[in-house]
Formats: C-alpha cells, structure tokens, sequence
C-alpha cells in the first residue's frame, strides 16, 4: 500500500466519519433533520488531540491510524450473546446490533403499561410529538463525539416511563457490535424519559460477538455511544452502564443526564474492555432536592487505555452527589479520571463527597487523576480526594501467613479493593458475574 | 510448661539477618522444644520483631547466614504460606485492615488452606460456620464480628481477639505472638491471655513478644530472654521479667553485653 493511500483512507477528519454513515432505518422525519443539522457543525469541527486540555492523557492518534468503513447488517444470533443475558430480565431486553433495533433478539413480554421501550420508529404518537423536547437536547450537544453520532445516527432505543410507571424487573440494553472483514464505525444512541414518580433499572451493556485483542492487525471498531437520560419530578433510575466491547476496540461514549426536582439517579459505570476508551458523564439539574450517586469501576491491563470524565453542574439547593470511582491498572494500562463537580451560587446547602482510588498491578501501569471541586455557592459540605496506591507487601504477607498462597493472596486484595464498587450494583448476578472475573483479568502471572 | 524429653520443635542457630544491607539479628541462638512457653524481652530496636517476621517469612528481611530448623525441616526454604501451612502462626503487632472481605470469608480461606495442605476435604461455609461459632468462645467475640470486614473499624483489643481467634481454629505447633498485648486494657488482656493458655498445649509451643512484664502475669513463661541489638543476651525464668519490670533494661545490657563483646 502506497503511503498516498494511506492518508486518503484513514481518519484524518470528522467530515471523513461522518462520510461513512448509514441511511436511518427509523423514523426520517425526526432522525435526519438532526442528522443534517450536525453535519453542518461538523465541519468546523477537528478531532480532538493531546493538546485540547479534555483529552490531555488521552491520545486518539491510534484511531487515526485505522481505516474505518460503514458498519454492516451482520446475522446474530440470540445464541451468540446468550451468556450476556441477564437472568433478572428474560422479558425486558432490547437489542441493537451494529447501532440498529433487532426486535428478534429483544423480549419485551415484561413491560408493564406505561413504559414504551424499543426503537424510535415504534414510539407512540403522543410520545412522538414531545420528542423535539428530549432527543438532542441535552446541554453539551456540540462535543465531537455526540456531534458526530448525532450527525450519524440511524436508531435510538428509545425508553420512556409514564407518570408513575414502576418497572420491578431490570430492563437490558444490549448494544452488540459486529465487524465484518474491516474495521467499521458504529453509532449507539440511547434515549431515556423517566416521567415523574418513575421508576427504572435500566443496565446497558456494549459488547461484541467478535474476540478483539489490542493488536493494530486485528479488525478494530468504534463504537460511539450516546445515552442521553431525563429524570423528571421525584423520578429514580438506577443506571449499570457496562462497557466490554472487545480488545480492538474504540469506545466513544456519553452518558448526559438532566434531574429535575427530587428525582433520583444512580450510575454505576464498569469499563473492562476495548484498547481505548473514553465515557464522559454528565449530570445537570433543573430543580432542587436531587439526589446523585456514581460509582465507577475501571478495570483494565494489557495495553489498554480507559478514560472516565464526569462533570456535575448544581445549580439548585439541597442537594447531595456522592461519587466514589475505582481503577485497578494492571500491565501497561493506563487509566485517566477526571471528575468535576460544580456547585453554583443558588446551590446552597449541597454536600458532595469525591473521591478516586486507584490500585496500580504493574511498574508499567498508569493513572492519571483530576479530582476537582468548583464552589461558588458558601454554604455547602464539600469533599474529594484521590489515592494512588499498590498492593501493599505487608497486607500481601499478612494473608500468607495465614496459609493462603501468594497468587490467591494478591488475588483477595484485589477483588477487595474492587468489592465496594460491585456489591452497589443493584443486579446481583451481574454483580456475580464481574466479581468473578475481576482479578484474573487484571493480574497475570 | 516444661516437658521431660519433648521434641525440639524450633531450632535457631547462629542466624544473621539483614534489612535493605543493615544487619537486624546478629548470630541468635534460640531454642523451643514441645509444651514450652518462651518470651522475649527487649528495648525498642533489638530485633524482636524482626525476629518474629523473619520466622513467619516476611520477604523484606534477607537471612544470611545461619540456620531455622522447624520440626526437623529447613524452614527458611519455605514460602510464608508453606510455613503457615505447616504450623507456624504469627499474631501480628499490628494486623491488616482487608475493607471488602468478610471475616467469616477470611478465616474460611484460611482455614482451607491448611486443611488443603493437610490433604483434608476443605469445608463449605455451613460447616465452616459450626466450627468458627465454637471457637468464638475462646476469645469471647460476638458472632457479629464474622459479617464485618477484616479487622476494619476493629478497636485494638478486638484485633487482637481475631488474631487469637485465628490462631484458635489454625491451631499452629509453633505460635508467635508480637506484643500481642500493646494497645489493651486489663480487660482484653485477661480475655487474650485467657484464649493463649487455653491453646497452649504439650504438642505445641508459644514465643511471645513483649515489652512489658505485664502479660507474663497472665501467660507465665518457662522461659525469659533478654535480647539486645540483635541476639538474645541471657536467659532465665520468670524472675528475670520480674527483675527487668523492676530495673530496667540497662543492668542487663550492662551485665551481658560486655561480656560478649
């Protein structure tokens, strides 16, 4: 190959990107007039580097070395993401492959009245018609990424709750990519209204029926993702958002969520897979009294590179934002948390608590962390913190001396450190299932 | 207590230790034999607990010369884990805090270990659960303890209870305990004290740790060693505590260094 074709085929620019998007498979009439309305942005627009002050430890260069093409409409079968299936939800799981609704492989038997759950196109009229007011709206639209899945986007699992709808099961959200022969660009997109006095588990999970490894040689995808999630009055959602694309892989992802008054939500974020990945988590508020729980847990080795960016802009009193992420790094991972938390000057009486811990495996592994606290307001109970730490040989030699072995000893320490995060996660096999494989992901011997 | 013609169960001779280059134990001599309460005594710095750690297998102390015979076998080619599997046990002056594990779940783990080790079929959490709740009773812990995580959030006296209670369902041949009585009040001493004797027993021995004559009143020792800068000075019986208590350490150094020097 030519080093002119090189340069013509790979990504240098967000207009190339966006080239490679599909026709909408939805609905048209609301889908492309956003698409198009983003295109247009786009073009002003440059992927970010290491110089742009959000991207600082974070380097795409290696997405720009790969040639992307338009994602495919591959076969799944259900059997293929069987072991993905969460047992608390037989009946409430949607899922899309490649960005796109299969309504084969999703079970909606469990939905109860008032909640509509399933692609765009199949959305009620009545919940139509307020679509203009949610879809895209939340406040950071002109970021590259959400941009450009805006301007790409083909479908959107859509969840929307009634006025006091309950939902008492999880609800699942599978996002599936499939890469065919070349590396391919996928956009996930995913809308939740949460009407007031709502309730809902909703646990979305991006994966790949495909085994990647952090290999330029591999078939490699970007899966670029963007839920955007409204809680209105006294509304609870509870959010796992689970991120296992495969070792080739690219994640994208956003995650914007608006609270209005009382409302409740909880993110519980597990970021295991891809070879680079970056979430940003951003939370705003509307009215008072809200309250805001995120857990996060990275787990990463290998060569991989996890990004976790999270702002919270408090903008109404009597409110409380606990935040508590964890990193365990092993081999030559390198983990990034950046976590803002803004308390304005109407917020009075808010209390915060931030904290990153990050447990290092490795000499080669890397955190880079950013813990920050902006206050305006003077009558508030703020903290935050970061601690980088290693597995101590004091506590490695205490378990010894108590018969255990040295690898079942470091092993202990390590599921330990990442317990406080998972024993949160309100899906107990789930819970199970991370547990289980958390050190022998990141500890090799 | 002294038994006639009881195994040897620990052996040191002439060991020499160093950390990061700077030597800890210089030539130590020491022996142990089945049934024997032995206790050392020494100021701040001697190497007492180094000694102790050394014994267990901590890695950053480098042995380099000298010898660790434990019921006939080099103990010094094992791992810590083999030597605890074998039946050396140290009660930690200062035991790890594990936030996340249950110490119902720890003691489990480790009591399989050694049950592994032993070739034993391991226990599951029911059974494990009967065993643990009659050992309770030794240190006087409230079935509680075994739900929270280990050691965190403990008062001193309660990790030293779960020490001891380690050491009551580990069962060990050769138990050392590293001034297992800092830190308590008179109260948790007894109940420490209380739990050591009770598992005390002619197969098996205990080395204590100490500073203070003030556990001796309630573990009486067959032995007493004074150690200082390295090696054990002299040896007597529970007079020499008495007389240390009364004293101090500097008639000792006085008395006993210079003749080794």
């Amino acid at each position: 190959m030519s080093l002119e074709t090189i340069t013509k085929n790979n990504v240098t620019s967000l207009a190339e990107l966006v080239k490679l998007r599909q026709p909408v498979v939805s609905d048209g009439a609301i889908l492309n007039p956003i698409r198009d309305r983003h295109q247009a942005r786009l073009d002003e627009l440059a992927l970010p580097t290491t110089r742009d002050e959000a991207w600082r430890f974070t380097d795409l260069s290696q997405l720009t070395q790969v040639e992307f093409t338009a994602a495919p409409s591959p076969e799944v079968e259900l059997q293929q993401i069987e072991i993905n299936l969460l047992r608390e939800a037989p009946e409430s799981r949607l899922v899309f492959v490649n960005g796109v609704y299969r309504d084969r492989l999703s079970n909606r038997q469990g939905l109860p009245e008032g909640l509509y759950a399933g692609n765009l196109g199949d959305l009620p009229p009545e919940q139509k018609a307020k679509l203009e007011n949610y879809l895209a709206k939340q406040p950071g639209q002109e970021d590259v990424f959400t941009a450009l899945n805006n301007a790409s986007f083909q479908d959107v699992a859509v969840i929307w709750l009634r006025r006091g709808t309950v939902l008492e099961t999880p609800l699942q959200l599978l996002f599936v990519s499939v890469p065919g022969e070349q590396a391919m660009l996928t956009q996930s997109r995913c809308l939740v209204v949460a009407e007031a006095n709502s309730h809902l588990t909703l646990v979305e999970e991006h994966l790949s029926t495909v085994e990647g490894c952090p290999d330029a040689q591999a078939v490699a995808y970007l899966n670029n993702a963007v839920s955007e999630i409204w809680l209105e009055d006294n509304a609870d959602v509870t959010h796992v958002r689970l991120q296992r694309d495969n070792g080739s892989a690219f994640h994208i992802g956003k995650t914007a969520v608006t609270q209005a008054r009382d409302s409740r939500y909880a993110c519980h974020t597990l970021n295991l897979g891809s070879q680079l990945s970056r979430h940003n988590l951003d939370v705003y508020q509307t009215g008072p009294g809200t309250e805001t729980t995120l857990n996060g847990l990275t787990l990463i080795g290998k060569v991989q590179t996890s990004d976790s960016h999270s702002t919270v802009i408090y903008d109404h009193p009597n409110s409380t934002v606990n935040q508590l992420h964890k990193c365990i790094v092993g081999d030559k991972g390198h983990a990034v948390f950046d976590g803002r938390v803004v308390v304005m000057k109407k917020a009075q009486l808010t209390n915060a608590n931030q904290l990153n811990r990050n447990l290092l495996l490795s000499p080669k592994a890397r955190v880079n962390t950013k813990p920050q606290l902006e206050i305006v307001a003077d009558n508030v109970k703020c903290s935050h913190g970061a601690t980088v730490s290693q597995l101590e040989a004091d506590e490695v030699f205490y378990l010894q001396s108590r018969g255990l072995d040295k690898t079942t000893s470091q092993n202990l320490l390590v599921d330990a450190f990442a317990a406080e995060i998972l024993q949160e996660i309100p899906v107990k096999s789930l819970q199970t299932a991370i547990a289980q494989c958390v050190a022998c992901r990141t500890i090799s011997y | 207590m002294i038994v006639e013609n009881s195994d040897v169960i620990l052996s040191v001779k002439n060991l020499n230790a160093t950390v990061e280059g700077t030597p800890i134990l210089k030539d130590l001599n020491l022996e142990i034999k089945a049934g024997e309460i032995h206790a050392i005594m020494g100021p701040n710095g001697s190497g007492k607990s180094t000694f102790s750690k050394i014994l267990a297998g901590h890695p950053d102390y480098e042995v380099t010369s000298g010898e660790v015979i434990y019921k006939g076998q080099n103990l010094l080619e094992l791992e810590a884990d083999e030597r605890a599997t074998a039946g050396v046990f140290l009660a930690f002056q200062y035991p790890i805090e594990i936030p996340g594990v249950s110490n119902l779940d720890f003691l489990r783990v480790a009591y399989n270990s050694h049950r592994k080790a032993q070739d034993l079929e391991e226990l599951d959490t029911f059974d494990f659960e009967d065993l643990v709740e009659e050992k309770l009773d030794i240190v006087k812990m409230r079935a509680e303890f075994l739900t929270r995580s280990v050691n965190e959030g403990f008062s001193g006296g309660e990790k030293k209870r779960n020490e001891i209670l380690q050491m009551a369902l580990l069962e060990p041949t050769l138990a050392i305990l590293d001034e297992t009585d800092s830190g308590l009040d008179i109260d948790a001493l007894k109940t420490v004290a209380g739990g050591v004797n009770q598992l005390a027993q002619p197969d098996n021995c205990t080395l204590m740790i100490t500073h203070y004559q003030r556990l001796l009143d309630y573990i009486i020792p067959d032995f007493v060693h004074i150690m200082y800068d390295g090696r054990i000075l002299t040896t007597g019986g529970k007079d020499l505590a008495l007389k240390l208590e009364e004293q101090g350490y500097d008639w000792a150094i006085a008395e006993f260094a210079a003749v080794g020097v």
